[in-house]
């Protein structure tokens, strides 16, 4: 929605002449994080939290999660833009895989596909007007795209047999219930940082 | 507990949420939810009845439509009554009655064996949901 505003300032990669005028020519490059590298692990840091408190839930069913942490990414993705939301996204499921133990595993890479078809959509559904298809829409549709990627993978590689696809309506349900969930509270949580008392009148005036 | 005018108004809380289309696109997913379900989960409807006597097969009977065939055997007649979307064997002249006390069969793959006049009685559907049975 809003871009951010000093995009191209991000210092990831930028070098920097030390301010001590120490050695110039030995090649040192300081990292210097901008205020949107604040932001951006503040959220990633939020999400990655919740992505571990989420682990210690038993669930019955193994693959289907709540996915709490979209909820910040679904804030980000409204308030930030979709390239914040990228990076604390991408952020959390590597972060989050490396304190679970579960970097590189089978999970990790379901997980990462998901993820990075739900970035996908919700690239394309942040483009969608805004006064008719708001956080709880992208909440769902990112769900789905989730347990799409997942199935791409989980079919291709890691049980290479139709029979994977006999558990799509019991994920589809769970993406319903989860992106809906997810969805409610993300714009909640919007409307309070928006300060709008009055959901109604903040939508059309926003619209 | 909660009253229900506190319900109430939580209730209104998220639902001021939801913007037109976000009901919308909550419909659709709860349609595609539906609609996988029926198109997935119905492997285990049978769509014919196969009858055998003496080791060969007697007749293929499709379970769309009612019906009642006497198949048979050298005891005599076993009686085989089909109805839409399930089978039963009605009555046969053995003396354990096992293949009659079965009942109807109503899944894919499901059998009924009547030994002593060499009559049996199978479902079969797109997918089975047994690879075999043993009794």
């Amino acid at each position: 929605m809003t871009p951010s505003p000093t995009e191209d300032t991000r210092g990831w990669a930028s070098s920097c002449p030390p301010p001590g005028g120490g050695p110039a020519q030995s090649g040192e490059r300081l990292l210097r994080p901008t205020a949107d590298d604040h932001r951006i692990a503040r959220h990633a840091a939020a999400a990655i939290v919740l992505t571990v408190a989420e682990a210690a839930v038993p669930l019955p069913l193994p693959g289907v999660k709540p996915g709490l942490a979209n909820i910040i990414t679904l804030v980000v993705l409204a308030r930030w833009g979709w390239r914040e939301a990228v990076w604390v996204a991408l952020l959390r499921v590597l972060v989050g895989s490396l304190l679970l133990g579960q970097f590189l595993a089978p999970g990790f890479f379901l997980s990462l596909a998901g993820s990075l078809l739900s970035l996908v959509v919700l690239g394309g559904a942040a483009q969608l007007p805004g006064r008719w298809l708001g956080p709880v829409s992208h909440s769902i549709l990112a769900a789905f795209a989730h347990i799409a990627g997942q199935l791409v993978v989980a079919r291709l590689w890691l049980v290479p047999h139709d029979g994977v696809f006999y558990l799509v309506p019991v994920f589809a349900l769970a993406a319903t219930v989860f992106g809906l969930a997810n969805g409610l509270i993300a714009a909640r949580l919007l409307q309070e940082e928006l300060q709008c008392s009055a959901p109604a009148s903040a939508g059309e005036g926003q619209g | 507990m909660i009253s229900g005018p506190a319900l109430r108004s939580w209730l209104a809380a998220w639902a001021a949420c939801l913007r037109g289309g976000d009901v919308l696109v909550l419909v659709a997913a709860l349609g595609v939810c539906l609609a996988s379900a029926l198109s997935l989960w119905q492997g285990g409807r049978p769509d014919k009845a196969v009858i055998k006597a003496g080791g060969r097969t007697f007749a293929e009977v499709p379970l769309s439509a009612p019906a009642v065939i006497d198949v048979p055997g050298p005891l005599g007649a076993t009686r085989i009554e089909i109805q839409p979307g399930r089978a039963r064997v009605a009555a046969d002249p053995g003396p354990r009655q096992y293949c009659v006390r079965q009942g109807w069969l109503n899944t894919a793959g499901a059998v009924a064996i009547c030994a002593p006049n060499q009559v049996s009685l199978a479902l079969s559907g797109r997918r089975a949901d047994y690879d075999s049975l043993a009794y």
